[in-house]
């Protein structure tokens, strides 16, 4: 390799660490791979050999029942690949287990950040800024519309629809991994003492979190509880439940949504959601054009996301970056 | 601004319409004058200040925002009230407490194109991100929230428990912030004497005729008459006190642009028709009018030269007579009015009105085989009114059908698809489609024929957004070229020539009838298919 950075390619279908034959993230399954968090667009299964936070792989082993050619990492660790390329794992902030990676090879620094946040999250550490040459940074939410509010607003919002409607309950919608451990944790540090109700398809990795460490206070589960017990409740449900049949069995359930698409109305209604509630576990265009300026790299590669935003904040601020063509990412989901 | 902020907030995401309108209703019954006067006027579409348009704030945005940031952050969100409300930066300095309703109405009329910019600013930095929204939504007089004017009438009515069908009658003759209207509905004042002001009352409107009413109508067809559906547009003809309007389907009132249809009104009436230009190219046995097509060249115009007027000259076709010098005569039966109407044509100038004819028709089959003549003779389709039914505002069910002849089907290419705005935001909901100029397989190309967006269900519509994402060759800003791999069937209304596409043809009313996935795009029509239908 003598070109600069020709080690590293971006390939429609991933990042390619060409010496270790080794794949970041993945969309397809492949001999070896570097997985940032569990996320089901970026820890696909498959792979001969998964490289990951000890915490992803046990997600990954939740979702796909195996942890065969599993090689677990800690943070801070640094494990040496073939072709004498070191990759080293550090906290993103996304969601518990999820990391940035950090590859050295010849004396050249590259960071990919997978999905990462920047905001405190009781159920995981926070984003550590990585000093490199070449920052690949996510821009799910790359645009300047984006500015998520503070966390502590949107629980009091949902706190309060909860009050003012005794005879109804409120129906959460949040992602599986991370989004409804956050809001169930956030609603904790709120002084939220009642027991939280799940669907039961949020149920085993919200077991997982505890396994973990991470403190969720009681949670039952909604199937089997009379309809009656319910109002003046908290229920959480994957999103997709949230106008699904299943829903019919709550009493005149408000329908909110935890999701930073929540910003923007026309989302919310599209979702058909009466209490939207901008929580996000991504950066928002205030953090990521900050860690831009933090980590102060040579050069920034925008990936899934709205990355001409970026690319043309980049090049407002006289800083060099160019935007990759990734496929397979949810860009939608959060 | 904070309470009428959280109403627009609230109506966003309120699905249910009663719930939309307790809404509504609380809001007006709590709110003080003049500002519930001024926010029902924003809720319906009653506002307009000149100085402020939607370049205002494009241009107030560019001045503090990069302009490429601007259009990507407008191409993302899907409006651009909410696009400004969320990129506007927080003011430095302590702007001052949030203004009412009322305080801002008074400095958005007090603007000139001029000022408009620094004064709008000025309002935006005391108001958090909700405030600028309802503010700009209310500044552009396009509050595009799912509400209809007619519902914010239904829920002043249900704060105020008066009569909705007396809110309608007395609403046109008010201005916002209709103090005389809240006085009455409110108060208990008298209601406001509307009998000298030429007012406009809302249309008797159809509902398509299909299903079940389809099915009833077999057996009901003796209770109804038959009438042509003319293919120009529906105006209502007012007179009083020496003073003619012509209002257009929605309320508005488009005198000016058709200055010698007013001109020949001198009888104190409210007559219903179908505005038309004379031509030779509408049948049926009246014959004499052009097809929309030329109607459109008089649309829309402010000014209307000598010229327009000697080419495209417009007259009106009555459907109905609602008031004859003093008497009203929306209580009678349909037939009654007929009879009115009949005796009453003979009085108006002969060059500027007739009398759309009755179908004689002796049931629904033989209509339906008249109906088929519609095409070959540019009418739109026929209309079938009870013979005993009052004529009533709105749609009421049962009363008046409308039966609209079949649309012409034609299988085009998916070529560009473009974001939608408001409900449609962010998805792939535009399509532009094209049929092939020759035979594809020696190397014939698309051209654009036309661009539609609706005819398809919601979860198609997701289907069609991920097909786009994943079939993109090309992307012109917020334009995507697709790969020509996909076919619509389009069905639309008719079909003319035109200098202004390359194609040489523009659809009527085209929309995506089905997505045939299945069908090769070589396969689609070609061009001279549709150059075949055209029937100018």
């Amino acid at each position: 390799m003598s070109a600069p950075f020709a080690w590293i390619r971006p390939e429609p279908h991933g990042i390619h660490v060409v010496p270790a034959d080794t794949w970041i993230d993945p969309a397809r399954p492949v001999d070896s791979a570097l997985v940032t968090h569990g996320h089901a667009d970026h820890a696909r299964g498959g792979h001969g050999r998964t490289i990951a936070t000890p915490a992803t792989l046990a997600i990954m082993k939740l979702r796909y029942l195996t942890d065969a050619g599993s090689t677990p990492v800690e943070y801070g660790e640094t494990i040496r690949l073939p072709g004498g390329v070191d990759a080293t794992f550090v906290p993103a902030g996304h969601v518990l287990g999820s990391a940035q990676i950090l590859l050295e090879h010849a004396g050249e620094r590259v960071v990919v950040t997978g999905d990462y946040k920047r905001r405190p999250d009781p159920t995981c550490p926070p984003f550590e800024c990585t000093p490199c040459d070449i920052f690949i940074t996510e821009a799910t939410f790359g645009l300047p519309v984006f500015r998520h509010p503070p966390i502590e607003e949107e629980i009091a919002k949902l706190l309060k629809a909860r009050a003012d409607n005794p005879e109804r309950c409120v129906l959460v919608g949040a992602y599986a991994l991370g989004k409804a451990q956050r809001v169930i944790a956030e609603l904790r540090g709120a002084g939220y003492r009642e027991p939280i109700y799940l669907h039961g398809a949020l149920e085993r990795m919200c077991r997982l979190y505890e396994e973990l460490g991470v403190d969720l206070g009681e949670l039952r589960l909604v199937a089997g509880m009379p309809k009656g017990a319910l109002a003046g409740g908290i229920v959480l449900c994957p999103p997709s439940a949230l106008n699904d049949r299943w829903s019919r069995r709550l009493p005149d359930p408000i329908t909110a949504m935890a999701s930073g698409w929540m910003r923007v109305r026309q989302r919310a209604r599209q979702k058909m959601v009466e209490l939207p509630l901008v929580i996000s576990d991504h950066a928002d265009w205030d953090e990521l054009t900050r860690t831009i300026e933090e980590v102060d790299p040579g050069c920034t590669w925008i990936t899934h996301g709205r990355e001409d935003a970026l690319l043309r904040w980049c090049q407002l601020h006289q800083r060099k970056a160019r935007a990759l063509a990734l496929v397979g990412y949810e860009d939608e989901d959060d | 601004m904070e309470r009428f902020a959280h109403l627009v907030d609230s109506l966003v995401y309120t699905r249910s319409r009663n719930g939309k309108l307790q809404l509504i209703a609380d809001y007006l019954r709590e709110t003080p004058d003049p500002d519930r006067g001024w926010a029902l006027a924003a809720l319906t579409d009653g506002l307009d200040f000149p100085a402020v348009k939607g370049s205002t704030i494009r241009n107030l945005l560019m001045d503090r925002v990069d302009p490429l940031l601007y259009a990507l952050s407008r191409d993302f969100v899907g409006d651009t009230a909410e696009t400004a409300s969320l990129l506007w930066p927080e003011p430095l300095a302590d702007p001052g407490p949030p203004p009412s309703v009322a305080e801002a109405v008074t400095a958005l009329q007090g603007m000139t194109r001029a000022t408009a910019q620094a004064e709008v600013a000025a309002l935006l930095d005391r108001l958090d991100a909700n405030g600028r929204y309802a503010l700009l939504k209310l500044a552009t007089g396009a509050m595009r929230i799912g509400i209809s004017a007619r519902l914010a009438k239904v829920a002043f009515a249900q704060a105020f428990e008066v009569s909705v069908d007396d809110v309608e009658e007395y609403w046109h003759g008010q201005f916002p912030p209709y103090a005389e209207l809240f006085a009455w509905a409110a108060e208990g004042a008298p209601a406001p004497d509307a009998s000298h002001v030429p007012l406009f009352r809302p249309f008797m409107l159809a509902h398509p005729l299909e299903g079940p009413a389809m099915a009833a109508m077999e057996a009901e067809f003796p209770n109804y008459a038959a009438e042509w559906k003319w293919d120009g547009i529906r105006v209502q003809l007012v007179h009083v006190n020496g003073e003619t309007r012509v209002y257009s389907r929605s309320g508005d009132d488009i005198s000016r642009t058709f200055p010698e249809v007013a001109g020949s009104l001198a009888i104190p009436a409210v007559l219903d028709g179908e505005l038309l230009v004379r031509g030779s190219h509408q049948g049926g046995e009246e014959g004499g009018a052009a097809s929309f097509n030329a109607l459109q060249q008089r649309l829309g115009r402010k000014v209307v030269s000598k010229k327009m007027l000697a080419e495209y000259p417009a007259f009106v076709r009555l459907y109905d007579l609602l008031i004859r010098e003093d008497e009203d005569l929306r209580p009678l039966s349909w037939e009654q009015r007929r009879a009115e109407l009949e005796a009453f044509v003979p009085r108006l100038d002969p060059a500027r009105f007739d009398l759309s004819s009755v179908i004689a028709a002796g049931s629904l089959d033989e209509l339906a085989v008249i109906r088929e003549r519609a095409r070959d003779e540019a009418i739109e389709g026929v209309m079938l009114k009870r013979r005993d039914s009052p004529y009533v505002t709105g749609r009421k069910t049962g009363l008046w059908f409308k039966w609209k002849r079949d649309p012409l089907l034609v299988d085009c290419v998916l070529m560009y698809a473009q974001r939608g705005s408001g409900k449609r935001s962010s998805f792939y909901s535009d399509y532009t489609f094209g049929c092939w100029d020759g035979d594809p397989d020696a190397g014939a190309e698309l051209l654009p024929v036309g661009k539609a967006y609706f005819g398809f269900t919601d979860d198609e519509l997701k289907w069609l957004d991920r097909h786009v994402r994943n079939h993109t060759v090309h992307r012109f800003g917020p334009v995507r070229e697709t790969d020509k791999s996909l076919v619509f069937e389009v069905a639309f209304d008719s079909v003319h020539a035109s200098k202004r596409h390359k194609s040489g043809v523009a659809m009527r009313f085209p929309r995506i009838n089905r997505i045939r996935a299945d069908k090769p795009a070589h396969e689609a029509d070609r061009l001279n298919a549709l150059r075949a239908l055209i029937r100018d």
